[in-house]
């Protein structure tokens, strides 16, 4: 369970987050949508206090993450990064292998979960030794999931998870990761631009502007019940998509 | 080329001594002091900025200012140590700015990574942005390796003896061999070291564990044999040998082993030429008793040392007074007074001073505005020029300060018209120069003078007595020849000195 409540940051003058409170049910999945600049990754970074917030509180499982040294919080949290974020000197394994080693776990437990988490994310042994730059996108950010769920952790923040790839690679990780979701009943917190992404992979949909969080409930409700002409118009972006490529593929015949 | 290969097992290990620990200084503190510039913004500017300066002192100047800096805090001031400090200061700034940027240069994305999944800021350092700035740590420190071998080879004047010793007296001498063996050993020796860093470096990059053991080993292997043999030396030779000082030029390395052939002879001790000293070093280490004898002329020490700015009285009293100053101030004793000067004269090719009609310095001031004139490094800038100006009123359309074993050649070319000369140089008559006299008597008198330290005539009277043995026994005839026999003829000055011993009885 996440929550957080009058969440804000200030640079100088500059208001990016202006009291956001949202609340993550376990096992919930919110996803946060918003235009360039609106505050949404800011926010998922205070969660894990990459970024103090300048007020407001954050609580995980129920205690204040203010609380908490920030690296042994980040260590309860999987975290998935924009453009990838694995280390580039390190191999496949031990790049994954660091929550684990952080966490303090033998050797030999840490070589049989790198086996087990390779297959949960569907790779092959066989890039356990490769280097991030050997390996395809898709593949990278399938790593740094896999990093991301290592030590087990309850909940997960992702910051555009899949923005960088290509829309093939894309949907097919967002297929695998609705099934890893399932599977492990995953608490998660995760940013994008991409309304449709949003609407495929969310529980609920929180819709950021200037700062501000504007709405926040399931798909179903957002579409029915906008806030305002803004939401109603973000909301109905995939759908205005679509309906342009139907009558471009009929065509005037 | 046999009788200088001879000595490159142990100028090489004293290099690569040198080298190697400069280069481990360097390296433990510029590593350090990178990353704590890199935490800290507003300390890069400072250290960086003072590794900078330290770096845009010229090397040899940086050397001999640990000399006089080294002795005002009571350390040897000669030798090893001020070289270890000058070396170890110079190797700082391609490793600083190398850890420095490649800090800087670390992915931000990688950092937040590294934050994102829970590494402490130490962590943080040791596991990602340390080996990830390691390829262009290492690059500063292959620079700096590089420079240093270079650089060690100017720890020569300060008393450390490296591969510099070839390039200095070979230079002097005339010795193209010497020169070449130096060069060649110190480029091998560069290159070497710059090569196993390499691998070390290469094999890190590539996780070729054996390449890294190759290049580690290598370097390992390098540090255990720097090390073993000055503590091998040590055991060996119970008995400090008695050490014998030269300056840097040609008429030096020859009295050098001159003396220690002596030495050698009269009581069979193990004797250590400390060979290209810089001029007031050589003094420095006598008085402080680090070597234990050396030649000096009696009137550097009573221009520069006691700096007497009167115009001097006659050669014996000159003596007398040099005598009394230095067993008054250092206890130093003059062993011998050899029997020839070595003065600053004014020289030009007989026949222009013909033509010229000048024999004397009075004869050349009225023509002194047209001609050029050639001096060592020092000369232009020393008491003895001042007083020639102020007595004869000469000024000289141009002044040139020239290394002094080209001076003869330069005033042979016509390239200068006079040059300010040493006269027990065997280059005078070999090149047809007359000396001008100096019929003012505004230099001083330069007695060949065998100065012991104080710790010598206390410790080892016996030594003290051999040198003295050599009192008027070299005239100004002979000391230009055996010049001669080395500049010209290129015979080594230790053949030079072993002949001028075995004919005498």
């Amino acid at each position: 369970m996440i929550e957080a409540d009058g969440l804000a940051k200030r640079y100088g003058d500059r208001l990016v987050v202006d009291s956001v409170s949202f609340r993550v049910e376990t096992g919930e999945l919110l996803g946060l949508v918003g235009g360039s600049g609106c505050g949404k990754t800011t926010t998922l970074k205070m969660i894990n206090r990459l970024i103090e917030p300048s007020a407001g509180r954050v609580l995980v499982d129920g205690e204040d993450a203010l609380a908490v040294e920030p690296h042994l919080l980040r260590r309860r949290i999987g975290y998935v990064f924009q453009g990838i974020g694995l280390f580039p000197h390190l191999t496949v394994e031990e790049n994954i292998a660091v929550p684990l080693t952080l966490a303090g776990w033998e050797r030999a437990a840490i070589h049989a979960r790198i086996s087990e988490l390779l297959a949960l994310v569907e790779l092959g042994p066989e890039v356990r030794g490769r280097r991030p730059a050997g390996l395809s996108g898709g593949q990278q950010q399938r790593v740094g999931v896999a990093r991301a769920l290592a030590a087990s952790p309850r909940l997960l923040l992702l910051d555009e998870p899949f923005g960088a790839l290509d829309p093939l690679t894309r949907d097919r990780l967002q297929q695998s990761f609705l099934a890893l979701r399932r599977k492990l009943g995953l608490t998660a917190v995760f940013v994008t631009h991409d309304v449709a992404e949003a609407l495929v992979l969310a529980d609920r949909i929180g819709v950021m502007r200037d700062g501000r969080l504007v709405q926040v409930g399931a798909p179903r409700e957002l579409m029915r019940d906008p806030a305002d002409e803004h939401v109603a118009r973000l909301l109905e972006t995939p759908r205005r998509q679509a309906r342009v490529v139907d009558s471009l593929l009929r065509g005037p015949a | 080329m046999k009788e200088q290969l001879a000595l490159l097992p142990g100028l090489l290990t004293a290099h690569l001594q040198l080298t190697l620990a400069a280069l481990a200084a360097g390296t433990a503190l510029a590593v350090p002091a990178g990353i704590l510039a890199s935490r800290i913004p507003r300390l890069e500017a400072y250290v960086l900025g003072i590794a900078g300066v330290i770096q845009t002192v010229p090397a040899l100047a940086l050397l001999a200012v640990m000399v006089p800096l080294l002795a005002a805090l009571g350390l040897p001031g000669i030798g090893w140590l001020p070289a270890f400090l000058g070396l170890g200061l110079y190797s700082l700034l391609p490793i600083l700015r190398n850890t420095v940027t490649g800090l800087g240069a670390v992915d931000p994305a990688v950092i937040e990574a590294a934050r994102g999944v829970g590494m402490t800021p130490w962590q943080r350092l040791r596991v990602v942005e340390l080996p990830l700035a390691l390829p262009v740590v290492i690059a500063g420190v292959r620079t700096a390796t590089v420079w240093t071998v270079g650089m060690a080879t100017l720890s020569t004047p300060v008393g450390a003896p490296s591969l510099g010793n070839y390039i200095f007296s070979g230079l002097q001498t005339r010795n193209l061999d010497a020169v070449l063996v130096g060069c060649a050993a110190a480029a091998a020796l560069a290159l070497g070291l710059d090569g196993l860093v390499r691998a070390v470096a290469l094999g890190r990059e590539r996780r070729r564990r054996g390449l890294v053991a190759t290049g580690g080993l290598g370097l390992l292997a390098l540090a255990a044999w720097a090390l073993a043999a000055p503590l091998a030396g040590a055991r060996g030779t119970a008995e400090r040998p008695v050490k014998i000082g030269t300056k840097t030029f040609t008429e030096q390395y020859i009295l050098g082993e001159i003396l220690a052939g002596q030495v050698r002879r009269a009581t069979g001790l193990p004797v250590e030429v400390v060979s290209s000293l810089g001029s007031t070093v050589a003094f420095d280490a006598l008085a402080r008793g680090e070597i234990d004898a050396y030649v000096d002329y009696t009137g550097t020490i009573w221009a520069t040392l006691m700096k007497r700015a009167e115009r001097p009285p006659g050669r014996e009293q000159v003596l007398a007074e040099v005598r009394r100053w230095l067993d008054e101030t250092h206890g130093i004793r003059v062993a011998a007074s050899l029997g020839f000067e070595n003065a600053y004269a004014f020289a030009m090719p007989s026949a222009e001073a013909r033509v010229l009609g000048v024999h004397r310095l009075s004869d050349l001031a009225p023509h002194a505005a047209r001609l050029e004139a050639g001096g060592d490094y020092e000369f232009w800038s020393r008491s003895e020029w001042t007083a020639v100006r102020e007595a004869y009123g000469i000024e000289f359309a141009a002044r040139r300060s020239m290394d002094p074993s080209l001076m003869y050649a330069a005033v042979r070319a016509r390239q200068v018209d006079v040059i300010a000369a040493f006269t027990s140089d065997g280059r005078i008559a070999a090149y047809d120069l007359v000396t001008l006299e100096d019929d003012r008597g505004a230099i001083p008198p330069y007695d060949a003078v065998l100065l012991a330290s104080r710790a010598l005539a206390e410790r080892r009277p016996e030594v003290v007595a051999a040198l003295a043995g050599l009192e008027a026994k070299i005239d100004v005839e002979r000391m230009r020849a055996l010049n001669r026999a080395v500049d010209e003829d290129g015979r080594s000055p230790a053949a030079v000195a072993h002949a001028f011993l075995e004919e005498r009885p």
